[in-house]
């Protein structure tokens, strides 16, 4: 299993021009966390097909970025691009709520 | 010798808010955290910040104040006016304050989940200035933000014990509930002291109330007590001393009218006492504070007077027109008045703010005119109680209490025996009682005794005369027809020194008549002495011819015998 490191970011290096910017906030390698991160990976790829790019922001490791998102719950996904901004808690085991908070459209 | 093992005793953390370290006991528990519940504007918030504002600025530990509610510069603004300046505590390191924002509508739950985030953003900001306090207001946010209650409970429970962990002392905030203390049931998780908080309104007045419900591990207030929230911030009052356990004094002090002194077992009052005085409207009991408060004023003592029915300067006008000037001892901080309708608080504010003054000003005597109108703010029962207590406190103190009391006439005498209401009567140790008494067209003010505890008082009543030389006391005339006052006394009294005079003349003219006797009879009695000398003498006289007729007869006879030759 990956295990997901700060700041690591996935599908195409070119920075600042994805459709979706999605931060994912853990605090630790818990199980919670982990899953969290599969759950995305997956979802990502089977419906934004390359076009997105993912932040994982440890708060054990920088808990002061916590305010600027206001995170309480842990773990939480923010949809930074496209705005609106949208926030969803959970380890993201629900795929459907996951797409609704998400706003992605089902691919046919 | 071995040391005895030290029982280990919940340890104390004093708030720094007055009054509220009397009724835990010390503080709030170190190290733990405490419930403060209550309604939409109760007061929470304020306790929660004054807690650690003066936790920051007595004990020099830090706090961090977390709000879910209100806004960070709302709070700053709310609490400069109360005297406490957030900003520079915040500047200097001893405060966070820190908003946390939570959007319901934004939260989709795909999950599971854990507050992981809050505990981290927490135990930042504790760390970053070494907080010891913290303050959480109102937790509760959490449970209407996130569907899943049971998460939530649990991690509530995670983060006290991690409160605990940490060493703070926390205040938690909670919405007072329905049935139980507070809306989401937080008291399970935060056992060890909950304190609630009331603001009732009866009879259009409200009146704070706290109420320390539990406190484990130490003894605590368990009453309600009265509390206000003034620019120092909150002032929690616990005035429900009833242990009765003042020492009286036998020191006396004069009541500034001599003749009154007199009356009272030569002395005047005894110091400490309570004194009650009653009279109907315009019979001039205000004067009689006036004149005790300008002699206590005199021997430099301070005086309080709480007045609720004139204003301060027309208390002081109407005294100056009997002569008492009480402008100048205001000008010399002898003398402080507070003026305030009844109607502004109730019953347990008046006295909470009546204490908070006196222990401010330490007067050595108090005046409270009148307490007739506070019947207006609450039920016998309730101002009886008050009076207690406030009574009690004045006694511990050994202030000097005087207090006036409308009454209205009852009964056909002129002399029925007054009832107060309340039986307010029996709460004073002296009582003196001021009557209006019409008759001839006049009405005139009379003074009397009704009762003095520990001395011996005249039963006498006293014409009482207000003049611009100030308060007198004459004797009132008590003739045939029953007490007379006013000019039907003058005049009694005229006629009195009348008829005294005519009973002079009298008498001095029958001494004149006697004198005349005796010398006549005396002149008698030497005419009739001499009268009996020359009787006297004229018998002698003839006892001594008489003697001389004898003789005679006798040497005839022997003659007369020589003659005729008797043989002899």
């Amino acid at each position: 299993m990956t295990k997901p490191k700060s700041s690591d970011k996935t599908g195409t290096e070119k920075a600042g021009d994805k459709k979706w910017v999605l931060k994912l906030y853990v605090a630790g390698q818990t199980p919670k966390s982990l899953t969290a991160f599969e759950n995305l990976k997956r979802i990502c790829e089977e419906h934004l097909k390359g076009e997105y790019r993912i932040e994982v922001i440890d708060l054990i490791v920088n808990p002061k970025l916590a305010r600027g998102d206001q995170i309480i719950a842990i773990p939480t996904l923010i949809r930074k691009l496209p705005e609106p901004v949208k926030k969803i808690i959970g380890d993201l085991s629900n795929t459907e709520n996951v797409l609704v908070g998400l706003d992605i459209k089902l691919m046919e | 010798m071995k040391a005895k093992k030290k029982i280990p005793v919940l340890e104390k953390c004093p708030s720094g808010i007055a009054g509220l370290d009397e009724i835990t006991d010390g503080g709030l528990p170190k190290g733990r955290p405490t419930l403060i519940c209550g309604g939409a504007g109760s007061g929470k918030t304020l306790i929660a910040m004054e807690f650690l504002a003066r936790g920051a600025i007595d004990q020099n530990e830090p706090g961090v104040y977390i709000t879910f509610e209100e806004r960070r510069d709302d709070l700053v603004k709310n609490f400069a006016s109360m005297g406490l300046d957030l900003e520079d505590l915040i500047r200097k390191k001893k405060l966070i304050i820190d908003q946390i924002r939570i959007n319901t509508a934004e939260i989709y739950e795909t999950g599971e989940f854990d507050l992981d985030g809050l505990f981290i953003r927490l135990a930042d900001h504790v760390e970053t200035i070494g907080a010891k306090r913290i303050a959480l207001d109102t937790i509760e946010v959490l449970f209407s933000a996130f569907s899943n209650a049971e998460v939530i409970r649990s991690e509530l429970q995670r983060l006290f014990l991690w409160i605990k962990d940490q060493g703070l002392t926390a205040i938690v905030t909670g919405e007072q509930g329905e049935r139980t203390l507070t809306r989401y049931g937080l008291e399970e998780y935060v056992a060890d002291c909950v304190i609630t908080l009331d603001n009732r309104v009866v009879n259009q007045i409200s009146t704070r109330r706290i109420r320390v419900v539990k406190y484990r591990g130490s003894k605590h207030g368990s009453d309600e007590y009265p509390f206000l929230i003034s620019e120092d911030g909150i002032t929690v009052l616990p005035v429900t001393s009833l242990s009765l356990r003042h020492i009286a004094s036998s020191d006396r002090v004069s009541t500034g009218i001599e003749r009154l002194d007199t009356m009272l077992g030569g002395k005047g009052f005894y110091r400490g006492s309570s004194i009650l005085i009653t009279g109907e409207a315009g019979t001039g009991k205000s004067s009689l504070i006036a004149a005790y408060l300008d002699a206590a004023c005199r021997r430099k003592e301070r005086c309080l007077y709480f007045a609720f029915e004139e204003s301060e300067s027309q208390i002081i006008r109407n005294m100056r027109s009997i002569g008492y000037d009480l402008q100048q001892w205001v000008d010399a901080d002898l003398l402080r008045f507070h003026a305030i309708r009844p109607t502004a608080y109730g019953l347990e504010m008046h006295l909470a703010i009546m204490t908070k003054l006196i222990q401010e000003f330490e007067p050595k005597a108090v005046a409270i005119d009148p307490i007739s109108n506070l019947f207006t703010i609450g039920d016998d029962i309730q101002v009886r109680s008050m009076l207690m207590r406030m009574i009690d406190y004045l006694k511990l103190k050994e202030i000097t209490s005087l207090y006036t009391n409308l009454t209205t006439e009852q009964g056909p005498t002129q002399y029925s025996v007054e009832t107060t209401q309340a039986h307010v009567s029996s709460l004073m140790d002296s009582w003196i009682g001021l009557k209006t008494i019409e008759g001839n067209g006049e009405r005139n003010r009379a003074l009397y005794l009704l009762k003095s505890r520990g001395m011996a008082h005249s039963n006498q009543v006293r014409e009482f005369i207000l003049s611009e030389n100030g308060i007198g006391l004459i004797d009132a005339y008590i003739g045939s027809e029953g007490v007379l006052l006013g000019s039907a006394r003058t005049v009694q009294e005229i006629k009195d020194r009348a008829g005294k005079l005519a009973r002079e003349q009298e008498i001095a003219r029958k001494q004149r008549n006697l004198e005349l006797k005796k010398r006549s009879m005396e002149t008698d009695i030497i005419a009739l002495k001499e009268k009996y000398a020359e009787e006297e003498r004229e018998v002698e006289i003839l006892m001594e011819q008489d003697k001389e007729r004898e003789t005679l007869i006798a040497s005839e006879r022997k003659e007369m015998a020589v003659h005729r030759t008797a043989d002899r």
